[in-house]
């Protein structure tokens, strides 16, 4: 499944790039995220704990980081594995631009999952995603502007077609992302 | 006899004898059993569709308190336990035999399909077990799945030995005079068709325990299946487990099959084995999830279809072809389900001079496919149902008259392809649907739709199966592994009543009322004196099973053969009871009568005398009054019938109404017509499901199950259905001895074109997926 999202913030980019790099607010911001642990320069570990629906887990994620453009742009590719609950996995490019209100956040995610998430948790997905992008987004930009907060522009979720799995991919996506944006904030403070 | 009081016997609508047990909550079925010191097993099975299985890690889940074993499908192959097999072996055009690919019961090398099993963990609970199995840690290199029925070529396979993912590709009819007469006709109706894949949802999920006596070197199976026999003989002469003779397996009462589990699965082989292997009975019960995930599916085709009719609407010839998902792997009778009960019924009720059917059965990354309520005769009634009506649109006829311009009206009927249809009135049944529907006020009842901004829409189907399955030597030649007679054993016992051992299986038709029905009516004993036993290898001789609505008109002649014998032997006895030769006594209403005499014997009279035996010659007739048949039919039975399903559809919001649906069945003999009438209710609920609730749906790119729980896949509801109409018409099957078609399957197979054509009547368009959802109808409507 592939969708994309933007969100203004109002703050430089510099700002929201240094919010998104540093770890404590990242933390706060992933909902549910129990910890990352960066395994080397690429490669990162993150604890998710996500329920979709019916389906509680605890998601142990792997992300990977390339085509790196700081503070513009990354690539971010990650694997969740809850277990009995499933996985999830997808790409995420993620860029930051200046914008008119301060910072443009973009991201395009292709993503799947698999086992028991996809097979009972599709009614919740497309929700739970939403809930959780709008959560990470609203604490990261709470923090990044003093309180000002973010506007979503465009939850540009690709209307299902019936076979389409939901956007569940929001879900790994952030997970994804903050893990990988953790690791940049460690790779920046080194 | 009908008009006595009491009477239970044929034509009786008496309550069913199991129901007391079912609706109390003291049905004993497979979860419900607990054998001493049983362990339990929970299958680790693949998150994704298709991949290689690089490392199976079991230190986590071993190092769990409580965990027995976790077993794997190497270890399954290194104790030289075989795979699970197709019984039907489909040729394909040039002769070569289908390509069915290895299927371990426990994946080994690779996993294909969602669900598919790659391990099992044993536990001493069900929570334990099923801990075990989370902290499994499988590492999976994927592979690009194959979903999408019309790319299968070209793409990965699903099994090495079927390098294009085509397990068949078969054919029926021939094609040359097929051709020459589209040469010649006037109009050609041409049809793109998808049937859409349905999850059976039997109300009990599958379940297993296995169980392995060291002493006696001895294995019992409880499994919820529709053909315990089947099973032993599977499980013993291909998978290799235990020789026959060692293998008890037993089926008691099983809640609903359709199909689904006629199948031998991989979790009962696997709870066998590892009762062994860890020295204490295994039980497995399916969680509704697995059912979804890994109970064999139905349906699921696509095709192309074009009719060829002449200037006066009589159909010239039909050409079809289609693509049938067989999933992963092959299911036991997967082969047979989109070939010998698919084509062969392509003719319907019509006079069809050529038909020539292609039929390319392939592999996916999806669960199996194979029979399923109707197993291909749906398929073939949609097809045919869905061209007449439209050929009937495009040539302005009216939709019944077409019909009736096609009928076969002269039996027997060699349709060309391979049934010979013994009798039928296709007119009786269609002349009475027309009535009960009204047929005639339909125009007013539309005009009056239409003045309150709805649209309504007629749709029929005039369709055929054919049920009973089947003469031997007709499946043999066709490709069957095994004979499909059915065996039966009456035992009269000295005090006069009856216990009738059946092959069959009953798992929802009611055959301890109508098989006792039966007995009771032969003997003129009353049906309290009757108990029918089933399900289980170590009580009865032998059986094929229920399915393909086989039990009556197969099942019940075994009865009625063997019941024949006993009379014929308790002839003797009464005649030497009686002093009178041996070809002058009568039986009638449970008394042997001696002719020109005024002397009787009532039937327990005669069951006391065989087990005395005093006083009557052994030389000539030995003790006892039990006798057994094994009763191979000689033909298909065909019922037959009209549906006919009026629709009311809001264009706003695409809410469709069923205002009427009317189903007259031909089902030949009718033993019990209230349970004859519950199949038919049954029938067409699942039909109706297919048509407007029912689909299941795979992720194309991923291979997902996307309809996996009840909150994705609509089952029908009471509200979702009207109050049916249901007639039924009789003509006597001459095949068998008790006239009986078969109406397990009719509902199902009749009621899905019926409720499209219907739509596609009242929306005025060529076509319309199923299920057909409010949001489908809408966007038709709408020209969307």
């Amino acid at each position: 499944m592939k969708f994309s999202g933007e969100y203004s913030i109002p703050a430089s980019q510099q700002r929201v790039w240094d919010a998104l790099n540093d770890p404590e607010i990242l933390k706060k911001a992933i909902p549910g995220c129990e910890s990352i642990e960066k395994v080397n320069e690429q490669e990162m570990d993150a604890v998710v704990q996500a329920s979709v629906g019916p389906v509680k887990a605890k998601f142990t994620g792997k992300v990977l980081l390339s085509e790196m453009d700081p503070p513009n742009a990354y690539k971010l590719s990650g694997e969740g594995k809850g277990g009995a609950a499933g996985f999830a996995k997808g790409v995420a490019l993620v860029n930051l631009a200046p914008h008119e209100d301060g910072t443009l956040l973009h991201y395009d995610v292709d993503a799947t999952v698999g086992g028991k998430l996809a097979q009972i948790g599709q009614r919740f997905i497309d929700a739970t995603a939403k809930k959780m992008a709008d959560d990470f987004f609203g604490t990261l930009s709470d923090i990044a502007s003093d309180g000002a907060g973010a506007t979503k522009i465009e939850p540009d979720v690709e209307p299902g077609e019936e076979q389409a799995v939901p956007p569940l991919i929001w879900i790994v996506a952030l997970t994804t992302l903050l893990a990988f944006l953790i690791f940049l904030t460690q790779a920046f403070q080194q | 006899m009908i008009s006595k009081p009491n009477f239970t016997g044929i034509g009786a609508p008496i309550q069913r004898k199991e129901d007391k047990r079912f609706i109390t909550g003291q049905g004993q079925y497979t979860d419900d059993i607990a054998r001493p010191g049983q362990v339990y097993a929970a299958f680790v099975r693949s998150p994704v569709a298709h991949a290689r299985i690089k490392e199976i890690d079991a230190s986590a889940a071993l190092e769990l308190e409580g965990v027995l074993a976790v077993l794997t499908g190497a270890q399954l192959k290194e104790d030289g336990i075989a795979g699970l097999i197709c019984g039907w072996t489909v040729q394909s055009k040039d002769g070569s035999d289908m390509i069915a690919g290895e299927h371990p019961a426990l994946a080994v090398d690779k996993v294909r399909y969602v669900g598919d099993h790659v391990a099992v963990v044993i536990g001493t609970t069900n929570h334990i077990a099923r801990q075990g199995a989370e902290l499994v840690g499988v590492d999976y290199e994927e592979l690009d799945p194959v979903v999408d029925l019309e790319s299968v070529r070209g793409a990965n396979p699903v099994h090495e030995e079927a390098a294009n993912n085509v397990c068949f590709e078969w054919e029926l009819g021939e094609k040359e005079p097929t051709d020459d007469a589209f040469g010649k006709a006037d109009h050609v109706t041409k049809l793109d068709i998808t049937n859409n894949r349905l999850i059976p949802n039997a109300m009990e999920p599958r379940a297993a325990i296995g169980e392995y006596n060291q002493a006696e070197d001895h294995y019992t199976l409880y499994t919820t299946s529709q053909n315990p026999h089947v099973a032993r003989l599977v499980i013993s002469a291909f998978v290799g487990l235990a020789p026959e003779h060692k293998l008890r397996v037993i089926a008691p009462d099983v809640g609903g099959g359709f199909g689904s589990k006629i199948f031998i699965y991989a979790e009962e082989v696997v709870c066998l084995w590892a009762a062994k292997k860890v020295g204490k009975p295994v039980k497995w019960t399916g969680e509704r999830s697995e059912a979804f995930l890994a109970d064999a599916h139905g349906r699921d085709h696509i095709s192309s279809a074009e009719l060829a009719l002449d200037k006066d609407g009589k159909f010239l010839g039909l050409r079809v072809k289609t693509i049938a998902n067989l999933g992963a792997y092959l299911s036991t009778f997967a082969s047979a389900v989109p070939t010998y009960l698919y084509g062969t019924l392509l003719s319907g009720q019509y006079q069809i001079p050529a038909i020539y059917v292609e039929v390319d059965g392939v592999y996916t990354n999806t669960a199996p496919v194979d029979a399923y309520r109707g197993a291909g005769r749906p398929e073939a009634t949609y097809l045919l149902e869905r061209i007449v009506e439209k050929a009937a649109r495009e040539l302005s006829i009216d939709p019944a008259d077409l019909r009736k311009r096609n009928f076969i009206d002269q039996f027997p009927y060699q349709t060309p392809v391979i049934m010979n249809y013994d009798v039928g009135d296709y007119h009786a049944s269609l002349e009475e649907g027309l009535e009960r529907i009204g047929y005639s006020d339909f125009e007013t009842r539309k005009a009056q739709s239409e003045a309150a901004g709805k649209k309504r829409g007629i749709g029929f189907s005039t369709y055929i199966e054919a049920c009973g399955i089947a003469p031997s030597a007709a499946v043999g030649s066709l490709g069957a592994g095994v004979g499909l007679w059915e065996s039966a054993e009456v035992r009269v016992n000295p005090t006069g009543n009856v216990e009738v051992l059946t092959g069959c299986h009953s798992h929802g038709q009611g055959h301890e009322t109508t098989f006792a029905q039966l007995v009771s009516h032969r003997f003129g004993i009353p049906i309290e004196s009757v108990e029918i036993v089933h399900g289980d290898t170590d009580k009865v001789q032998f059986g094929m099973g229920t399915y393909g609505s086989r039990s009556g008109a197969v099942g019940m002649s075994a009865i009625t053969v063997a019941c024949d014998k006993v009379i014929t032997k308790g002839k003797k006895i009464a005649a030497h009871l009686m002093e009178v030769p041996a070809d002058s006594v009568d039986f009638e209403d449970g008394l042997f009568l001696g002719k020109d005499s005024n002397k009787s014997l009532a039937f327990g009279e005669i069951a006391l005398a065989a087990y005395t035996a005093h006083g009557f010659p052994t030389d000539e007739i030995e003790p006892g009054l039990k006798e057994s048949c094994f009763y191979d039919p000689s033909n298909f039975t065909f019922p037959a019938g009209c549906h006919i399903c009026e629709v009311e559809i809001d264009p706003e919001t695409g809410e469709l109404d069923i205002a009427a649906f009317v189903a007259v069945d031909d089902f030949g003999t009718v033993i019990n017509p209230m349970i004859v009438e519950g199949q038919v209710h049954g029938g067409l609920v699942q039909g109706i499901g297919q048509a407007i609730l029912e689909g299941c749906t795979y992720d194309k790119e991923s291979g997902q199950l996307v309809t996996g729980s009840f909150m994705d896949y609509t089952m029908p509801r009471a509200d979702d259905v009207p109050s049916f109409d249901v007639g039924m018409t009789v003509t006597e099957c001459p095949s068998n001895p008790v006239g009986m078609k078969g109406c397990g399957e009719a509902g199902a197979i009749g009621a899905t074109p019926a409720v499209i054509n219907a739509i596609i009547n009242a929306l005025g368009v060529d076509s319309i997926e199923m299920p057909a959802t409010p949001e489908r109808i809408w966007r038709a409507a709408n020209g969307l």
